[in-house]
Order: structure tokens, then C-alpha cells, then sequence
């Protein structure tokens, strides 16, 4: 069994075996419950093996919000060690311990809580707002996601399994190299990536292709939702950049298997190329998280100003600007290396470059909310709360993008709160309005407002609480990633710190609630409609949840804002209305249900849990596995199914006759 | 604000205090507005407001887009100005222009300590700089083990220690004091003890000082410096007498004994007492 024995789980530590006992209890209650409930026919035919782009990108944002879970838990361990551990007093982690908890929090947070988040409200969204029936490759989506899953679930393992790297979210060698962790951590943390760097890019080729190649009739480019330019826009970074994450991460790998030295302290091995090329990666992967973050927003401002979004052709021309330009400011993660003036010169302006687009589309926010009429539910707060906060971490951006500046700001709390303002401020409040705004399209029923704001206003002042004082602390010359210090002086910083990760924590418990007491009074928060927030893009001119082929004929699209202008009728601006009636619809063929996905994910793991104990024989079963998964499918003969006319009619009719559509 | 960056002590950590302030200052002058206008227009417009104009197709106005773009346009440029023109003269690599003839200073980090060298001085510190006011500093720095970074907070910009390689930092304090100093890139379990104390001091008394350390002390060879570069924390700064005139170079080739060996298992480090 390679290098796996009893001895490599922490039966010791009371830490993550309270936390492995917490899940192994969960999930043995929640089988339990679906085995007692008959449910298991229902999850695998409705779920696990579902191809509907709306089914997994509900899974994508599920797997989103227990990550996030995880992923707090860490800064909350993290925050409450600083708060203790000044001068005489070590807190309760040990170095060791806290190592894991900062990598572990970085890393799951960014892959397995923002990306899913955003891929997952692009999976469902996209293809409803394009007025097609699916995604370019239904199949292959899933495929994806199950990928994605096996990575956080390779992460979740090495909880109890052995440890997890102790290099940062970004294993920078040659601390990430054999000779100086020689333990399994980094193993882990590389082959979860690899695994779900795969799904993210066969998902970024998906989406790429869907908008490209998938859109109703009359969809041209310009008629595109600002969503859907944001989704394309971050989906062709994620084409281009993960094959750079995926062959970094491999020269790391074979240093540390087979004894190459492409970044290792000796042999001619040199750690900058890690750098470099982690942050070819590195920089445009902040950009695939903000991008439909801001897409979001449009959709959002606009609709709850009831108001066409300012400036459209500004903002799909800064979106497509931010999307060329985030390849050429990498090198703005490591000014202090020393690469003389002219390189850092460069890359300090090439960086403040896109602090003009990211500007424009401020002011066309701005001036969207201008002459509107606002009404201020929960995602239009959300977005609110972005818009006052995301241009402070953008005022910080452009402040360590001065070369000078960072020379005395970088490493420190300072570029901490820096990136936690704009991930927190721009892409976990994006993903909160965005789950706030199409939750009733995906479930039919509207979640709660009043914990819905319970839970914006805690998350908004725990934010400020818990990252204001580390500006300040960063500014007093503290360090990220220490375990201890030996300056009373930050103590109190810290503690407010602390006490800022509570509300936030708050603020999750309102979300939690929120979701459980919506779906208990679903009933009455029923909205047949399909059109709570009177929207303006065509994924609310269908019933709310969608069929699973989402338009029984596809929408004649004539303009921008189809379904607002249809709903407004026809007017000066719009001659014809967008979505005319058809008379009877045509068959319908539908991607038919695949376990490939899971099956192949499943094998997925088996090889990466097998890789990262060095147990060969498992490895190549592993491999060989998901291969023929892969294979078998391939040559399914029947993939599709026909929906004839006459059911679609009759479900139509149905659904008209329940009073279920408003157009 | 004291002992952190906009405490500085010298001109470097005072031009890049400079530069931290008015660059916040021309970005407010363009954030503030945006701020106060988007919770003015959040209130101006809201439903309940009757008295608001409402132009639902209201999308495009030329003369707005003139301002949108050109605003962050001028900001950046200014900016950008700025962020040129320091970064040549606030370069790492540039030599200070002072009366006093530069201080010549190898750094070596270790797991998880600091080695200073001063060459011409042929002695050497653990975890202690002290530094002649006045004097440039001409700091050549690289790393025994992994990569971390050098910084003195409140005498200016930090800069990388890389095994292989050496780079290269010119600082100069003007005041005498004793200011903090740290890695400040994560470098494994050590990490958070891996600081450093710079005193700065006159120049008679640096002279004082480093005739002190030369007449006594144990002397910087291969096999203390082995000892030194066994990972750990030092638990007290030391000093040494003589140190070989090529041990930096040695170090950074990777051909000192210490430098190259494995260090697995890694030692428990000395003052974590936590657990």
C-alpha cells in the first residue's frame, strides 16, 4: 500500500479528528436518510447522473457553499490564533498545524469555493440567457463537475488521511519540493488540482463553445446579456490559462516523483520559472473569478433599477479589454524579486491599465443606478455593498501596483486585506446576489428576504471588521502567514479582526437559515410567475424551474433586454415584439442522463488518493478505469431522446392553464 | 504610527511613504465621489421616492462615456508617471548617494535565522544587523535553503532571498534606533520567529562595535556554519571574529557543506512550546 499505514492518520489531534468525526456523522446521517427515504433512484437518476447544464450548475454552487463551510472554518481557526498568540502566549496551533490551515483555507477557497461558485451560476444561467436548450456538450459538462468534486474531495481527505501541504495556496519551491516537505501535503494539494484543473478546463471549453456557437436565433454578440460577454470572456482565460496551471503543477510533480529539477535549490533547477509561470496562471484565474462576478451585477443593477444597463457597448468592450490585459500583469506578484526598474515600471502600469477599464464599468453601474427605480431586495443590496466596497480594494490594487509601494506593502496583512476586499467584496458578493437573484428560477420558490438581508448586513459589517484592521496592520510592517508575534501593539488590531470573522460567521448561519426556512415555507413562497424580480433577459420568460429543455421553441431574440422588451409589448423602440408566440412546437431532442461523470470522477480519486501514497498498482487501476469510462460512453449508441410535439404542447398548455406564464 | 512603514527611518523608507500617500491621495480624489454618488443615487432613485425621474431606456450618452473612460484614463496615467519614475529611482539595485563610503553587508537566510556578513569587516552576526548610521548599506543577499524575503520595515523596500542567486537591496537609516526586521515570505514551520533586530548606530560607535566583535568570538568556518545552517531558530543573536572571505559565494553556489544537505526530518523548532 505504498506509504499508506494506520499511522498517517492523527488519531492525536483532537482538531481534525473532531472535525472528520462532525463529517463522517453528516454524511452517514444524510445516506442513512436518503437510503430510509427510497431516495436513491431519485439522486442517481436526477442528479448524479444528470447532463441538464440547470442541474449541475445547482451542484456546482452546492459543492460552492460546503466548501465555503470548510473554508471559514480554517479563517476562523486562523484568526482566532492570531488573536491569541502575541508576545508570551502561542495560541493553540502549532506551526505545523497553522500551515496546513492557511494553505488549506487559500487553496479550497479559490478552487473549490469561488470557481465553483462562478462556473456554476455561469452552467445554469448562460444557456437559459442565450435561449438554448443546453450546453455545447452536455455530457462532457458533467464530466467537469465530477472532476471538480474529486479535487475537493482529495483535499478533504488529506484532513484525516495524512496532512495537507504546508506551502501556501501557491507552493512555491523549493519549500514545495521533496527535500523540504518530503511529506505527503503537497502531493495532495497537487493532484486535487490537476484533477480539478481538468474539469475546469473542459468547462471552459464548453461554455466557450456554448456562447459561440449556441445561440437562439437572433442572439447576435451585441444582443448578448452583459453576463453571458463576462462568461465568455472568463471562460476563454480559463482555455488559456489552466493548460499553464496544469503544466506547472506537472514540472513540480516530476521534480518530486521522478527527481527532476526544474525548481528545485539544486541541479539547475530555479524557482523564479515557478513563479513566472504559477502566475501566468495565477493572475488571469483572478480575473475568471471577477468577470462574472461583474456580469452578475449587470444583470442584477439592471434589473432591480428596472433601467436598461448603462453604456453596454463600454462594458462588453472593458470586459473583453480586462480579459486581454489580465496575461500581461503578472509579473506584479513579485516585484520584490529584483528585476530592475524597467521590468517592474512595466508591469506597475500595465497593471494600473486595468484599473480603467474596472473603472468604466463603475461609473456605468453608476450611472445605471442613475434615474432607475430601485428596489432594494437582497441581490440588489449585495450589489450595492460590492460597489462601495470593491472600489476601495480597487483604490489598494492600484496602490500595490506602484512598484515602490509594493516593495514596502507585499507579504504583508496590507495585500491580505487587498485580495480578501476584492475576492470578498467582488466575487463572494457577486455569488451571493447571483444565488439570491436565480434561486427562485432554479427552484420555483423564493428565498426569505428578511434573512436574506440579515445575512448581506452581517457579511457586509463582519467584512469591513474583520479587514479594515489588517490594512492597518500591514501598514505597522506585520507579515501574513505568522503563527506568532512578539508586538503587543497588533494584538488589539486582531482581536477586531476576530471579532469581524464572528459577524461573518453570523451572517452564514443567516444564510444557512435562510435556506432552510425557505425551503420549509416553500408553499406559500411559490412564485408562479417565473418572474419574481420582472426581469429583463430571457431565462424569465420561462417557467420557474425551467423545463428541463428550457424552451420548447426557441425565442425569436430582436434586441437587447428580450424578454423586457416582449413583456413591454411593442413599442417605438421595439417594432416586433422579441419573443413572438409560435404557433405549435417542433420535437425536441434531449441529451439523455450519463453516469460518466461520476463514474469517471470516481475513478479519478482512487488515482489521485493512490498517486499521493505512492501506491502504484491503484494508480494505473485508477487510470486505466477512468480511461475506459471514458471509452465505454464514447460509444453509447443512443444519446438523445425525442420530446414529441404533442408533449411539449400538452406540458405548454398545462403550464398556461395553471397561470404559470406571464407572457 | 510607530514602527511600521510610515514610521521610516531613512530616505528610502520616507520616499516610499511619500509615494503610498499620494497615490491614495489622487485615487480618493476619483473614490470618494464614486462612493458618496452610488449611495446618493441608491437613495435618489429609490421606488419610493415619487419625486425621482425614472428613463427606463436611458442607456447611452456620449458625453458620460467621454468622462467614464477618460477619468480612470487621466488618473492611471498620472499614475503611471509616478509609478515609472519611482520605480527607477527607488530601484533596489541602486546605490545610495551619501558623504559616507558604503557598508558592504552579505545576508544569508537559513532555516529560520539571519546571517549577516560584513566582508570588509571579516565579521559576522546571527539575528542581529547593526548598521552605522548615514552609511549606505550595500546589502548583497541570497538563501541557504528555501526562497524568503529580507524586510526592515521602517528602512524601506524588501527584497527576495533566492537560493542560487543573489539579488541585491541598498538601504541607509539616518536615524539611530533599534528597528524590527523580519522574513517576510512564508519559509516553513520557523517562519514566525525568523525575525531580526537592526540596531542603527553612529559611526563611531559602529566602529567601536565591529573592532569589539573582530578582537574576540568564535570564528565563522565550515563547521560552525554547519551547525548554523541546521534548521532551527537561534535562540539568542551571536556574533563571530573571522569569517572566510568566500563563504557567501560558497552559500550561494550551493558548495558550503550546510547548504546542500537534506533536512528532513526538520527539527523541532526552538520556541514553539505551543502544543
Amino acid at each position: 500500500m505504498g506509504k499508506l499505514t494506520w499511522s498517517v492518520i492523527p488519531w492525536n489531534q483532537p482538531l481534525p479528528m473532531t472535525a472528520s468525526l462532525v463529517l463522517a456523522l453528516t454524511g452517514s446521517f444524510l445516506l442513512g436518510l436518503v437510503t430510509w427515504k427510497h431516495r436513491w433512484p431519485y439522486l442517481w437518476h436526477e442528479w448524479l447522473t444528470s447532463v441538464d447544464h440547470k442541474r449541475i450548475g445547482i451542484l456546482y454552487v452546492l459543492l460552492s457553499l460546503v466548501m465555503l463551510l470548510r473554508g471559514f472554518t480554517d479563517a476562523i481557526m486562523m484568526r482566532t490564533q492570531q488573536a491569541l498568540a502575541a508576545g508570551a502566549a502561542q495560541g493553540y496551533l502549532p506551526p505545523e498545524h497553522y500551515d496546513q490551515i492557511f494553505s488549506a483555507h487559500g487553496t479550497i477557497m479559490i478552487f473549490f469555493m469561488a470557481m465553483p461558485f462562478m462556473v456554476g451560476l455561469m452552467n445554469f444561467v448562460v444557456p437559459l440567457q442565450l435561449g438554448v436548450r443546453d450546453v455545447a456538450f452536455p455530457v462532457l459538462n458533467a464530466v467537469s463537475f465530477w472532476l471538480t468534486a474529486s479535487g475537493a474531495l482529495l483535499v478533504n481527505m488529506s484532513l484525516v488521511i495524512g496532512e495537507f501541504a504546508k506551502t501556501g495556496w501557491l507552493p512555491y519551491p523549493p519549500l514545495s519540493e521533496l527535500q523540504y516537505s518530503p511529506g505527503v501535503g503537497v502531493d495532495y494539494y497537487l493532484w486535487a488540482l490537476q484533477i480539478a484543473g481538468v474539469g475546469s478546463l473542459l468547462s471552459g471549453i464548453n461554455l466557450v463553445t456554448t456562447i459561440l456557437k449556441l445561440r437562439a436565433p437572433g442572439m447576435s454578440y451585441m444582443r448578448m446579456p452583459v453576463f453571458c460577454w463576462t462568461a465568455l470572456a472568463s471562460n476563454l482565460l480559463i482555455v488559456a490559462a489552466f493548460p499553464i496551471l496544469t503544466a506547472t503543477l506537472g514540472m513540480l510533480l516530476l521534480d518530486r516523483y521522478v527527481g527532476m529539477h526544474f525548481f528545485t535549490s539544486n541541479g539547475g533547477g530555479n524557482a523564479m520559472l515557478f513563479f513566472n509561470l504559477i502566475w501566468a496562471w495565477g493572475h488571469p484565474e483572478v480575473y475568471i473569478l471577477i468577470l462574472p462576478a461583474f456580469g452578475i451585477f449587470s444583470e442584477v443593477i439592471a434589473t432591480f433599477c428596472g433601467k436598461t444597463i448603462f453604456g453596454y457597448r463600454s462594458m462588453v468592450l472593458a470586459t473583453m479589454a480586462i480579459c486581454i490585459l489580465s496575461f500581461m500583469v503578472w509579473l506584479h506578484h513579485f516585484f520584490t524579486m529584483g528585476a530592475g526598474a524597467d521590468v517592474n515600471g512595466f508591469f506597475g502600469i500595465m497593471t494600473m491599465i486595468i484599473a480603467v477599464p474596472t473603472g468604466v464599468k463603475m461609473f456605468n453601474w453608476l450611472f445605471t443606478l442613475y434615474r432607475g427605480r430601485i428596489r432594494f431586495e437582497v441581490p440588489m443590496l449585495w450589489a450595492l455593498g460590492f460597489m462601495v466596497t470593491f472600489v476601495i480594494g480597487g483604490l489598494t490594487g492600484v496602490l500595490l501596483a506602484v512598484p515602490p509601494a509594493d516593495f514596502v506593502l507585499h507579504n504583508s496583512l496590507f495585500l491580505v486585506a487587498h485580495f480578501h476586499n476584492v475576492l470578498i467584496g467582488g466575487v463572494l458578493f457577486g455569488g451571493m446576489a447571483g444565488y439570491n437573484y436565480w434561486f427562485p428560477k432554479a427552484f420555483g420558490f423564493r428565498l426569505d428576504r428578511r434573512l436574506g438581508l440579515l445575512s448581506f448586513w452581517c457579511w457586509l459589517i463582519g467584512f469591513y471588521l474583520a479587514f479594515m484592521p489588517l490594512y492597518v496592520l500591514g501598514l505597522l510592517g506585520m507579515t501574513r502567514r505568522v503563527q506568532h508575534y512578539d508586538n503587543p501593539a497588533w494584538q488589539p488590531y486582531l482581536v477586531c479582526a476576530e471579532i469581524g470573522a464572528v459577524i461573518v460567521f453570523c451572517g452564514i448561519v443567516a444564510q444557512i437559515a435562510q435556506l432552510i426556512v425557505s425551503i420549509r415555507t416553500r408553499a406559500r413562497r411559490r412564485d408562479p410567475s417565473g418572474d419574481p424580480w420582472d426581469g429583463r433577459t430571457l431565462e424569465w420568460s420561462v417557467t420557474s424551474p425551467p423545463p428541463h429543455y428550457n424552451y420548447a421553441v426557441l425565442p425569436q431574440v430582436t434586441g437587447r433586454d428580450a424578454f423586457w422588451a416582449a413583456k413591454r409589448g411593442p413599442s417605438a423602440d421595439a417594432p416586433k415584439p422579441a419573443a413572438p408566440k409560435p404557433a405549435a412546437p417542433a420535437p425536441v431532442e434531449v441529451p439523455n442522463n450519463s453516469p460518466n461523470g461520476f463514474v469517471t470522477a470516481f475513478f479519478a480519486v482512487v488515482m489521485g488518493f493512490a498517486l499521493v501514497w505512492h501506491i502504484w498498482w491503484m494508480a494505473i487501476a485508477g487510470a486505466v478505469c477512468a480511461l475506459l469510462t471514458l471509452l465505454v460512453f464514447a460509444w453509447v449508441p443512443r444519446t438523445q431522446t425525442e420530446i414529441s410535439a404533442e408533449t411539449l404542447a400538452a406540458r405548454e398548455r398545462s403550464d398556461a392553464a395553471a397561470g404559470t406564464r406571464s407572457a | 504610527m510607530n514602527g511600521g512603514i510610515l514610521d521610516p527611518q531613512g530616505p528610502i523608507a520616507s520616499s516610499e511613504r511619500l509615494i503610498l500617500i499620494n497615490a491614495t491621495a489622487i485615487m480618493l480624489v476619483v473614490v470618494v465621489p464614486v462612493i458618496v454618488l452610488t449611495l446618493f443615487f441608491a437613495w435618489r432613485y429609490r421606488a419610493g421616492n415619487a419625486g425621482a425621474q425614472y428613463a427606463p431606456d436611458w442607456g447611452y450618452s456620449g458625453q458620460i462615456e467621454l468622462i467614464v473612460w477618460s477619468v480612470p484614463a487621466m488618473v492611471v496615467i498620472l499614475l503611471a508617471g509616478v509609478g515609472w519614475i519611482s520605480s527607477h529611482q527607488l530601484d533596489p539595485a541602486h546605490k545610495i548617494a551619501a558623504a559616507a563610503a558604503p557598508l558592504r553587508v552579505e545576508v544569508v537566510s537559513l532555516d529560520w535565522k539571519w546571517l549577516f556578513i560584513y566582508p570588509d569587516l571579516h565579521v559576522a552576526s546571527v539575528d542581529e544587523l547593526v548598521l552605522p548610521i548615514d552609511t549606505p548599506v550595500d546589502f548583497t543577499l541570497t538563501s541557504a535553503t528555501v526562497m524568503t524575503a529580507f524586510f526592515i520595515p521602517q528602512l524601506g523596500s524588501q527584497i527576495y532571498t533566492m537560493p542560487g542567486m543573489q539579488s541585491h537591496l541598498n538601504l541607509l537609516a539616518s536615524h539611530a534606533g533599534d528597528f524590527p526586521g523580519q522574513a517576510a515570505h512564508f519559509s516553513g514551520d520557523g517562519f514566525s520567529r525568523m525575525h531580526f533586530l537592526v540596531h542603527a548606530v553612529a559611526a563611531a560607535e559602529f566602529a567601536r562595535w565591529s573592532a569589539q566583535r573582530q578582537a574576540a568570538g568564535p570564528k565563522l568556518d565550515a563547521a560552525a556554519y554547519a551547525l548554523l545552517a541546521r534548521p532551527g531558530s537561534a535562540l539568542r543573536p551571536q556574533t563571530f571574529a573571522a569569517v572566510d572571505a568566500d563563504l557567501f559565494d560558497r552559500i550561494t553556489h550551493g558548495t558550503e557543506v550546510g547548504a546542500a544537505a537534506p533536512v528532513a526530518p526538520v527539527m523541532p523548532v526552538a520556541a514553539s512550546a505551543g502544543h
